[in-house]
């Protein structure tokens, strides 16, 4: 049976335990195969990220010359790679870490309110053309970033219609907003993509009720689907905020070519040179921006289940 | 910029952003009309369309049209529109040995990469579903996406590093060939086998996505939709193939087309591990390395239309299913 | 397209030949610099470093921005030696590396947004940006004659296009150089050979004694090949002599005139022998997938002998490896093969760009150009660094191997030319010549690879 059965009161008012379709298939898929490749799977996905985490501790001559398995029977271990990657620049990591966090936090709560609203407009708002305008910005999905790059730029240095400059060397909020902006743009057509359809496969008889009640589409839209929608924002927020965490190219781009404002990317590309030469920095400095996604990772993995609990005791 | 300046900054933005936003809801709140449902869509739909059309769609406009022009780089707005080519660029795509390979990689990305990585990220998550290490598990695999493609492809590049048979092995999957009595083997260079050790690599990364993305719509299957079919005596594969499957059937397309969107648009990897030498380019590579390199603008922008044309059948299926889904 | 491919190529052709006349363009002398204006005076007036900068006045408050390819751990050094600029002026000059830097100065200075100075490393590059930007600014006159006093007039062609003199040279790099051990040729009586055939009976004796001589990696990510690229350049250098390189490079003659097939036959005599590579990686086709960095490391545990590599491999070694004359590693002079076109040195280097010609931008190209920063330059850097201006006292530069490449720069006998590939257009250059190299390691044959990279040259 689950063992990790949510314990919150409601799901407790359930005679039976919930017990999801995948549950009882691997039960009956013999347990025993379905943990061996479960095992197997897991094991070849960690492997190589084990073997970064092993060299990142390695003293450099030993990485460049023989594998980092050789680590385990002969352990030599040093932390000179990580105090390099943390003190070795004239701007110290907490710097970029805090540029990080402030690009970041706005392009991830941006563009995801826009994309929900939209989201739910082209999902249960009817109006005329609604179709085509929604194949057209899911279409508009394949713009590589590398071709908006030049017209996107001459239109924040020298904006039509005398507009405030967003670039430049006097730019505003020195720079951050061309950066946010940029990847809101490049975020919405994923979003609103995945969110449209994350919000059919809510039930209509749900909205259809709440309009017999009386409610209009803002409340429906800020009490009914908001709520609901939980899973699924918190599992695109966290796919965006991979994005812009590991983002080089907008930032380098847009951020003013001002270094003060680089994320963590920056330095790490410049630390492990484009080559990956210096694989022993890199392998320390892949670890200092990846302890961030993680921990937002994990600690989001809870809203699944708390967004899933709502779901359950309002369908 | 002192570091407090940064947050505050960034403060201002956020609230103002909501502010807007939630002066939009509200104003739009009392409307319920016909005519006041196609303001409430309009005021949800306005920012972000505002938002693609310039970002998106006028720099996508830009490109299709340089990719009748030379190398020189062509706006829209304020070019010369000089060096006119007509389809040269395009000819040269399908007449050239070398492009005609992209071509032919690409289209083996795009239909491998989604496929594999969604299999793995299905089946993985239906094997940890509930299991006692659940969260533990999905982090592990969830890793590979934490970190940015050009690590990931240096990682590999250490997994795959060729050395002479009776040299010391840095790469552990040569270290293994050793160790059990083969010939090491050069992963990056050996054509054609070499395109797919590059398609492993995303696969590798991609795999997270459709597990997180397919574990949440596992999770979303109502409890008395698989009670009801267990009373009927569905078990196992059985469930798994009438029940899960078609439960979830939405989301696996989400995934299959997020992710073959995604292939088409990757050009670290390949950059990264092979510089697109030994038979290994793609469109996305060959359009940066065109544009940037080379600075050819106008055969690079059309290679990136190629892309567009490429997606074309990809939304196409989209819109197909999602018809059928409404209809349903 | 066509025209313009066809233009460059005789602009070239019409560069070079100005040049050699002692281009006039700095005739005129007004001496306050053109651009902006001047006020002030300046606050490191009356000292001797400043004295060139006065004539800018007081530039205090003022900023200059600064783009280019170097990044950690060199960029500390390059600012380290602006400090006096900055305290003769009183500007300030923000910098900035990247490991993108190609890609996104095109993209910057298209979208409108370019910085005020950028260092490039390809004379292709500052052609591109001069002909299809119109970005560029013409180099002051304070510029223009510092490069006459510091540099040789084939420096200065490379920093002009069309006539007019944009770019001064920055740092540069030598190219011919072969990587040995000291201790390894002792212990076995090796000698440094002094003419190529000289190096290949070494090579043989190195065959005999159980070491593979050669050593050779071209992986470079999205660049590989490029190793490669300089050794035919060397080698067609050696044979067919300056004239006909240049001839070559400016695509006067084919990319597969029989000279160069016979100069990629003498590379492959080397690259391509089984019995010679690749020492302590594996066999020829190794060479196309061990990183540029790794491939002279063998020579290290004694795996391998010889590494043919620019001057800046010097950062390669590891932490602690003694380069020098009598240490763990040093190179030699890459041998010529006959005494008909002297001592000839292949190059590279970068140049200084700028795209904005307010006076504190001015002042700041003048002092890059001066000797005052070369030597500065020399004396913050612990090694890796050098450059071809005269005005560099080679005492200044502290490691041997720097030394070396200096007075070779220096050396009024040597016949220097730039790095071909730098110079030819980017789908050759930065394309085709590095990818059909490649190919040719793995198995293409000398006549395929060059008629494939002739059929590529833009129309």
């Amino acid at each position: 049976m689950t063992t990790t059965t949510p314990t919150a009161p409601q799901a407790g008012l359930k005679t039976a335990p919930p017990k999801s379709a995948s549950s009882a298939a691997r039960e009956s898929l013999s347990g025993r195969w379905a943990s061996a490749a479960a095992i197997v799977i897991a094991i070849v996905w960690t492997l190589p990220t084990f073997g970064l985490l092993v060299s990142s501790f390695r003293p450099e001559g030993e990485v460049k010359t023989n594998g980092w398995w050789n680590a385990l029977t002969d352990p030599q271990f040093t932390l000179d790679s990580y105090r390099q990657v943390i003190s070795g620049a004239d701007i110290d990591l907490a710097t970029y870490m805090i540029n990080s966090v402030v690009i970041t936090i706005p392009a991830v709560l941006i563009p995801i309110s826009l994309a929900v609203m939209a989201a739910y407009a082209f999902a249960w708002i009817p109006f005329k053309g609604r179709d085509t305008l929604f194949v057209a910005v899911f279409a508009l999905q394949i713009v590589p970033i590398q071709v908006t790059m030049i017209p996107l730029l001459r239109l924040y240095v020298d904006p039509p219609f005398n507009l405030m400059p967003l670039a430049g060397n006097d730019a505003p909020g020195g720079g951050f907003y061309t950066v946010w902006l940029s990847h809101t743009i490049f975020a919405l057509p994923l979003a609103i993509f995945l969110l449209h359809n994350f919000m059919r496969e809510i039930p209509g008889e749900l909205i259809e009720s709440a309009r017999v009640d009386g409610a209009g589409h803002v409340q429906i839209f800020s009490k009914i689907m908001l709520p609901l929608m939980t899973p699924a924002i918190a599992a695109f927020g966290i796919f965006q905020f991979l994005w812009v965490w590991n983002d080089l190219l907008v930032a380098l781009v847009f951020a003013g070519g001002n270094p003060s404002v680089s994320p963590l990317t920056v330095r790490l590309a410049a630390l492990a040179g484009q080559r990956g030469e210096d694989w022993h920095l890199l392998s320390a400095g892949a670890f200092v921006s990846l302890v961030v996604p993680l921990i937002v990772f994990l600690s989001l993995q809870r809203y699944f289940v708390r967004g899933l609990l709502a779901g359950s005791v309002k369908g | 910029m002192t570091s407090t300046d940064k947050l505050v900054q960034m403060a201002i933005a956020v609230v103002l952003f909501f502010a807007v936003t939630g002066l939009i809801l509200v104003l739009t709140a009392r409307l319920r009309s016909r005519n006041g449902e196609r303001v409430q869509a309009a005021a949800f739909i306005a920012p972000s369309l505002l938002l693609i059309a310039v970002g998106l769609l006028y720099p996508a406009a830009g490109t299709i049209y340089q990719s009748f022009f030379g190398s020189s780089y062509q706006p829209i707005l304020g070019g010369e529109g000089g060096n006119f080519v007509g389809l040269d660029n395009y000819r040269t795509i399908f007449t050239n040995g070398d492009l005609l390979q992209v071509l032919q990689n690409t289209a083996l990305w795009v239909v491998l990469t989604p496929l594999v990585a969604t299999t793995i990220g299905l089946v993985y998550a239906v094997l940890i579903d509930r299991s006692r290490f659940e969260k533990f598990a999905k982090a592990l695999i969830f890793l590979p996406m934490a970190i940015s493609l050009v690590g990931a492809s240096i990682i590999w590049k250490f997994m795959y590093d060729y050395k002479g048979s009776d040299q010391d092995q840095i790469g552990v999957l040569n270290a293994m060939l050793k160790a059990v009595g083969f010939d090491t083997y050069r992963f990056l260079l050996t054509e054609p086998w070499n395109t797919l050790f590059l398609i492993v690599i995303i696969v590798w990364v991609q795999a997270g996505f459709a597990m997180t993305i397919l574990s949440a719509a596992i999770k979303a299957i109502p409890d008395d939709i698989v009670e009801a079919a267990k009373l009927d005596g569905v078990n196992g594969l059985k469930l798994f193939r009438y029940i899960t499957v078609p439960s979830i059937r939405p989301s696996l397309i989400v995934v299959l087309t997020t992710i073959s969107i995604t292939t088409l648009k990757v050009f670290d990897i390949v950059r990264t591990a092979t510089g697109g030498q030994f038979g290994t380019s793609v469109l996305a590579y060959e359009f940066y390395v065109q544009s940037f390199r080379s600075f050819d603008f106008g055969l690079g922008a059309a290679l990136a239309t190629l892309i567009f044309v490429l997606v074309t059948p990809i939304v196409v299926y989209n819109i197909r299913q999602m018809r059928r889904l409404e209809a349903r | 397209m066509k025209n313009q491919r066809t233009r460059k190529g005789l602009a070239t052709i019409a560069v070079i030949a100005m040049s050699s006349l002692g281009l006039a363009a700095c005739a005129d002398d007004s001496g306050d610099g053109g651009g902006g204006e001047v006020s002030g005076e300046a606050p490191g007036a009356g000292q001797a470093e400043c004295a060139q900068l006065e004539q800018f006045g007081d530039l205090t408050g003022k900023e200059v921005s600064v783009y280019t390819s170097i990044i950690a751990p060199e960029d500390a050094v390059h600012k380290e030696s602006y400090k006096v600029f900055e305290e003769c002026t009183g500007a300030t000059v923000a910098y900035e590396g990247s490991s993108e830097f190609e890609a996104q100065l095109v993209v910057r200075v298209q979208g409108g947004n370019a910085p005020d100075i950028a260092y490039i490393p390809q004379p292709g590059l500052l052609q591109t940006l001069v002909r299809d930007t119109d970005a560029v600014v013409e180099a002051p006159d304070p510029v223009s004659e510092n490069v006459d006093e510091f540099f040789g007039e084939d420096w200065k062609s490379y920093g002009t296009v069309d006539d007019t003199f944009y770019a001064a040279p920055l740092g540069a790099n030598v190219k011919s150089f072969v990587w040995y051990s000291p201790g390894q040729f002792e212990e076995n009586g090796w000698e440094v050979p002094e003419t190529w055939d000289d190096m290949l009976a070494l090579s043989d004796d190195m065959v005999d004694a159980g070491v593979k001589p050669w050593c050779a990696g071209i992986e470079s990510g999205d660049a590989t090949g490029w190793p490669t690229t300089d050794w035919l350049e060397d080698a067609v250098l050696r044979d067919a002599g300056p004239d006909v390189y240049d001839q070559w490079v400016n695509h006067e003659i084919p990319f597969n005139d029989p000279a160069i097939v016979e100069s990629l036959d003498r590379v492959g005599g080397i690259l391509k022998n089984a019995d010679y590579v690749n020492g302590g990686i594996g066999d020829v086709k190794s060479i196309a997938t061990t990183a540029f960095q790794e491939g002279g490391l063998p020579i290290l545990d004694g795996e391998c002998g010889l590494h043919r590599q620019a001057s800046f491999y010097a950062a390669q070694w590891p932490e602690g490896t003694d380069v020098s004359e009598n240490g763990d590693v040093f190179a030699f002079y890459l041998p010529t093969t006959s005494d008909e076109f002297g001592t000839p040195v292949l190059g590279g280097g970068e140049f200084v760009a700028a795209f904005s010609d307010r006076t504190e931008v001015q002042a700041f190209q003048t002092y890059l150009s001066s000797d005052v920063w070369a030597n500065e330059k020399a004396i913050a850097t612990p090694g890796g660094w050098v450059s071809a201006n005269t005005g560099l006292d080679i005492a200044n530069l502290k490691s041997p191997i720097d030394q070396l490449s200096a007075e070779i720069l220096q050396d009024p006998e040597a016949v220097f030319r730039f790095d071909g590939s730098d110079q030819m257009p980017g789908a050759v250059g930065a394309g085709s010549f590095w990818s059909e190299m490649t190919n040719w390691i793995t198995g293409a044959d000398t006549q395929t690879t060059l008629d494939n990279i002739e059929d590529s040259w833009p129309s």
